[in-house]
């Protein structure tokens, strides 16, 4: 009754209460175009994400449907394009495994080694320096370092091993060791230089030198961000393709040693793709086959790097 | 009062002056600090309080483009622990600190406490055992955490990590242990706990404590130094400085009319 009189009255100019619900009523829907608009961006990603697994798992179905799941992990060849054809993935797996194996012994010591100098001692000058260019490093296109490993470092290398043959698991997993470095320095770094001052400041006055301040101070206190820097690196290594494809060789090679050429998951599928294989053919569907296995081998990777951030998460 | 009760000097600032680069932080402080006794430094925000107190640790030595000019003598050897010559580690091995925010490391209940014994190169485990609980009883959390001791140290309480800092720092026998508002970050309760280790801590180590709280540095602490603007007002036993101040400033201060 009352707000009937005071509408009815209303002489002043100001917004009703009827306009300002129409206002909010506008506004909500706005809102809800802008809600929806941040949907569908995300929503791009996560659908891409499924078509691809989508495509793998249905191409992979019909691929098993062929080839026994047992033969394809114990089978001790990959000949699949061969008239007497092969399929075990093993063979491939420890090319991937070796090739990423030398990389992160070359990645992760250094890339830690780097953070914890450019977070601990570098004075802010040369950090200042030395991290776009390390960061430069990470830009390099793969094929550069893939060519850089085939005709740079196999020949040094054979000079101090001179039976190391012109394509090697050694000198590709070196090389894309050094192209990982960049990742884990940069992100180790930035976890290292979370770490509070406050801490540092605790184990200095403890009587502790730079040193062991950051071996058992600063370390252990950024070490989830350090494990995720290293998931990542193991992620980049063992997708890693164009090194491999170049400077590995490409025959398919059950090998646990280094210093032989093997082909990689990677490598193999590059290899064929670019071949003219007929579309729902057995060595077509391989592709999807390795593919599914490079995604599963790569999950359990992310898996283990959430369980371990988890596991070690530091509240300050 | 007599006058020949004055006690031990443990260390005596000299015309110490102190700058962050070109900011002069510390004006010409001339303060003795007495063996086995609690000395309290207090004064409003800014007036370089915790700045002299952490020259003592030489903890200035670890940012870029600070200086220090005059001295700090540490006895009964007669250091200067300003010295170039003096190693800041050789100094910070026989001066503990205690800081404002309780800084446990990410590790250990146990490894924090040893931490300082494992610096100096103790690597007997029946001695770190025992060292270990001697500074956890000391700082008067044995009781609280003798059953966890293996558990991240970070899961403690605010006041708990405290005292745990405080054992931390009391596992090596520190000579002087530094306080820079130590209970700062806590409750009545665990502030409480603190002055009471504080008070018990004395009769084994010299204290040197900052604080923000008049009331604290009165329960507490046997000499009171009130700083300003960088400048030691005046300095004096405790009841004397609140009770009866001779600078009118310090006066002003105690009383609330400014600060």
């Amino acid at each position: 009754m009352n707000s009937h009189a005071m509408s009815a009255n209303n002489t002043s100019g100001l917004p009703q209460v009827s306009d300002r619900l129409a206002y909010n009523a506008m506004r909500h829907w706005k809102e809800r175009l802008i809600e929806a608009l941040l949907l569908a961006a995300a929503a791009v990603s996560v659908l891409t994400t499924l078509g691809i697994v989508y495509v793998l798992v249905s191409e992979s179905v019909s691929f098993f449907a062929h080839v026994g799941i047992v033969d394809f992990l114990t089978d001790t060849q990959w000949t699949p394009l061969f008239d007497d054809a092969h399929f075990g993935i093993m063979v491939l797996i420890s090319g991937t495994l070796v090739s990423s194996g030398v990389a992160l012994l070359v990645a992760i010591p250094m890339g830690t080694i780097i953070a914890i100098y450019l977070s601990e001692f570098a004075d802010s000058r040369v950090r200042e320096a030395a991290k776009p260019i390390l960061e430069l490093l990470g830009g390099i296109p793969t094929i550069v370092f893939g060519y850089f490993a085939l005709l740079v470092v196999t020949p040094i290398l054979q000079v101090i091993l001179p039976s190391l043959p012109g394509f090697s698991l050694l000198s590709a997993g070196l090389v894309m060791g050094i192209m990982i470095v960049p990742y884990i320095a940069s992100l180790s770094e930035d976890a290292m230089r979370a770490v509070p001052m406050s801490m540092r400041e605790g184990a200095y006055a403890m009587g502790s030198t730079k040193l062991y301040t950051a071996i058992h101070v600063v370390v252990p206190a950024a070490i989830s961000g350090l494990a995720a820097s290293y998931i990542l690196g193991i992620s980049r290594a063992v997708g890693e393709t164009m090194i491999l494809a170049v400077a590995a060789g490409m025959q398919p090679n059950l090998t646990w040693n280094p210093m032989e050429p093997a082909a990689t998951i990677t490598s193999y599928i590059v290899q064929v793709a670019l071949g003219d294989l007929p579309h729902g053919s057995i060595g077509y569907q391989t592709i999807f086959a390795a593919g599914l296995t490079l995604l599963l081998i790569t999950l359990l990777f992310n898996i283990l790097g959430q369980w371990l951030r988890a596991k070690y998460r530091e509240a300050y | 009062m007599q006058i020949h009760d004055t006690p031990q000097l443990k260390a005596e600032a000299r015309n110490l002056n102190f700058y962050y680069g070109e900011a002069k932080a510390l004006k010409n402080i001339n303060m003795p600090i007495y063996d086995k006794k609690v000395t309290a430094l207090i004064g409003p925000s800014g007036c370089g309080k915790s700045t002299y107190l952490r020259s003592f640790n030489r903890m200035h030595d670890l940012y870029p483009g600070n200086r220090y000019e005059g001295e700090i003598r540490f006895f009964p050897d007669n250091t200067n622990l300003l010295s170039p010559d003096v190693d800041p580690i050789e100094v910070r091995m026989r001066i503990g600190m205690v800081f404002q925010k309780p800084n446990p490391f990410p590790k250990t209940i146990y490894e924090n406490v040893a931490y300082g014994l494992r610096v100096r190169g103790e690597t007997n485990k029946r001695a770190l055992d025992d060292k270990v609980e001697q500074a956890l009883r000391g700082g008067a959390i044995w009781d609280e955490v003798k059953d966890r001791l293996h558990e991240l140290a970070t899961n403690l309480s605010g006041g708990q990590q405290q005292r745990l800092c405080i054992a931390r720092a009391l596992a090596t026998d520190p000579e002087l242990l530094l306080f820079d508002e130590p209970t700062s970050a806590l409750d009545p309760i665990a502030t409480g706990a603190i002055e009471e280790l504080v008070h018990e801590l004395k009769k084994r180590v010299t204290i040197l404590i900052v604080t923000h709280n008049m009331q604290q540095a009165a329960r507490v602490s046997d000499y009171t130094a009130y700083m300003y603007l960088g400048e030691m007002i005046e300095f004096g036993k405790t009841d004397q400085i609140f009770i009866k101040p001779s600078d009118k400033r310090t006066e002003d201060y105690i009383t609330g009319r400014m600060g």
